[in-house]
């Protein structure tokens, strides 16, 4: 076995961990859980950078691994379960939408991007198309969270899954500069800090961070 | 000639195995939990035991409660003597392949559910619909799993599995990783064990195979117990052989090769047994209704896996 495709194999690897890690967070029903799956997500996340450094020789990604297990990996869930303390809400339990529907869509989601991906790039390495094939998984599946939780904090978990999964594309793709990586990293940051700044305004003005009741709010529901 | 012995050798060393590894699971909990914990070789004493008390029926026990013990245990055994464990040449292994292991195991699963039902206790039917709960979303996801190790190595025999993963034909392939959690959780829910099951209790609510056996004593209790540790053996002897095969000696193997291949799988199966141990304690034992996500997410890996499988083939 050669070493390409030891690396191939590796990287894909990884990409499949962070990508089952998505799958956790829409099996985990628990505030808590959730977000240490997504801290379990963003170490993957790291190692999948810090492989694609290795591989492709490119010291920049170091630095993206480094973020990603810094600030992604222990600051925002951190950050997250010290709000979910402050708010009280550290034992909820909600879905939306049931577990078991939500992971076959999300396995719907998953075949969709294959399907999307593959035919566009068909010229591309088959490195950089699974690469990429992964990612959008975990973009998709990042949206399915925010689209099947109710509360605010999940859904916030759910961007950030997002957020990794353009991460995760960005890392496979050749030639990508440091400095959209850090920015990208530093708005999700400032994201965080105004998301968490929001959820004491909703709870203050709505007593829950339930989203079912902004519906009645808006008078979309009596 | 050295196949027919092999295969004698090994048709009875996975009953005889099956009770170590039960006790050295117990033991590893038990210790873990603060307790001294029985010794190792308590199974075999307790099936001793079993053999020698009389066996009583209900009075309402059919025909059926009398035979399915003998079936169940039948079943679990051939499909036991399918896997190829220490080495590939065995007379049995060619005779079926894994859809035919997973058919028998299903068949052991059929009576014992029949069993739990003839008496008309409400344990035994409670035991019995809870079984079949489990398998409906369990059997699926284990065939699926098999379906796409089969895809990859294109042959659905387990000899030809273990030599196809043993030259090196298989990287780290994601599809193999996703199959392995699948195995996994689908071993897990198959065997009884926490957190679908609890095998150490006979409290009412939580019990699902204890409830089934419920009305038997004597032989027939022993051949029940016998039947799921060997279950247990051969559920490990799967994720080990498919997934970790090395170490399995191949055909026309010296007699040294042979011996290094049983040490291997006795190695790995008891590295895997007190893994089980550890994962037991650590996790709490889940409601009945979440098993439908436990094991439909099995299902659900076991379907990514053949669509990755299929992403890879793309190249």
């Amino acid at each position: 076995m050669s070493l390409g495709h030891f690396a191939y194999s590796t990287a894909h690897l990884i990409g499949a961990t962070v990508l089952m890690m998505g799958f956790g967070l829409l099996y985990q029903r628990r505030m808590t859980a959730v977000i240490n799956t997504y801290s379990f997500q963003a170490m993957a996340l790291a190692a999948a950078a810090a492989w694609q450094a290795y591989v492709q020789n490119a010291p920049h990604l170091y630095a993206t691994a480094a973020i990603a297990l810094v600030f992604k990996g222990m600051l925002v869930p951190f950050a997250l379960n010290w709000l979910v303390k402050q708010l009280g809400i550290h034992r909820t339990v909600e879905t939306a939408l049931g577990i078991g529907p939500t992971m076959i869509v999300g396995v719907g989601l998953v075949a969709l991007s294959i399907v999307l991906v593959l035919p566009v790039t068909e010229s591309a390495t088959a490195m950089t198309r699974e690469n990429l094939a992964l990612a959008m998984s975990v973009v998709l599946l990042g949206l399915l969270m925010m689209i099947t939780r109710r509360n605010a904090v999940t859904q916030v978990v759910g961007f950030m899954a997002l957020e990794n999964g353009l991460i995760l594309a960005a890392v496979g793709a050749k030639g990508m500069p440091l400095v959209v990586e850090i920015s990208i990293a530093f708005s999700v940051l400032v994201a965080m800090t105004l998301f968490g700044i929001f959820f004491f305004r909703i709870r203050e003005r709505f007593d829950t961070l339930d989203l079912a009741y902004l519906e009645t709010f808006r008078g979309e529901r009596q | 000639m050295t196949a027919l012995l092999w295969g004698i050798i090994h048709t009875w060393l996975v009953v005889g195995f099956a009770p170590f590894i039960t006790g050295l699971v117990r033991l590893v909990k038990a210790r873990l939990q603060g307790r001294r914990g029985p010794a190792l070789v308590q199974p075999y004493r307790d099936l001793w035991r079993l053999l020698q008390k009389e066996s009583l029926m209900a009075e309402s026990a059919s025909w059926l409660a009398h035979l399915a013990p003998y079936l169940v245990f039948v079943a679990v055994w051939l499909a036991a003597t399918i896997m190829p464990t220490f080495t590939t040449d065995m007379i049995l292994t060619p005779a079926a392949d894994l859809i035919a292991l997973v058919a028998l195991l299903g068949l052991a699963r059929f009576f014992t559910a029949l069993a739990g039902l003839d008496v008309g206790t409400p344990f035994g039917g409670l035991g019995a619909s809870r079984e079949m709960f489990i398998a409906s979303l369990g059997e699926p996801a284990m065939l699926m799993v098999i379906f796409t190790l089969s895809l990859l190595a294109h042959t659905t025999s387990p000899a030809n599995l273990v030599i196809f993963v043993l030259a090196g034909n298989v990287g780290l392939e994601v599809s193999v990783g996703l199959s392995l959690a699948a195995m996994l959780m689908v071993a897990i829910a198959e065997n009884g064990r926490i957190p679908i099951d609890n095998p150490a209790t006979h409290l009412e609510l939580t019990m699902v195979h204890e409830a089934m056996v419920l009305e038997y004593s004597g032989r027939h209790l022993a051949l029940m117990e016998a039947a799921a540790m060997t279950r247990l053996l051969l559920f490990m002897s799967i994720i080990v052989c498919v997934f970790f095969p090395w170490g399995i000696a191949a055909a026309e193997a010296s007699l040294a090769e042979v011996a290094l291949g049983l040490l291997a799988w006795v190695v790995k199966v008891s590295i895997l047994a007190v893994v089980l141990a550890v994962f037991e304690t650590l996790i709490a034992k889940m409601r009945v209704f979440r098993i439908a996500d436990f094991l439909g997410g099995a299902l659900l890996l076991a379907l990514l896996a053949t669509i990755f499988l299929y992403v890879s083939k793309a190249e």
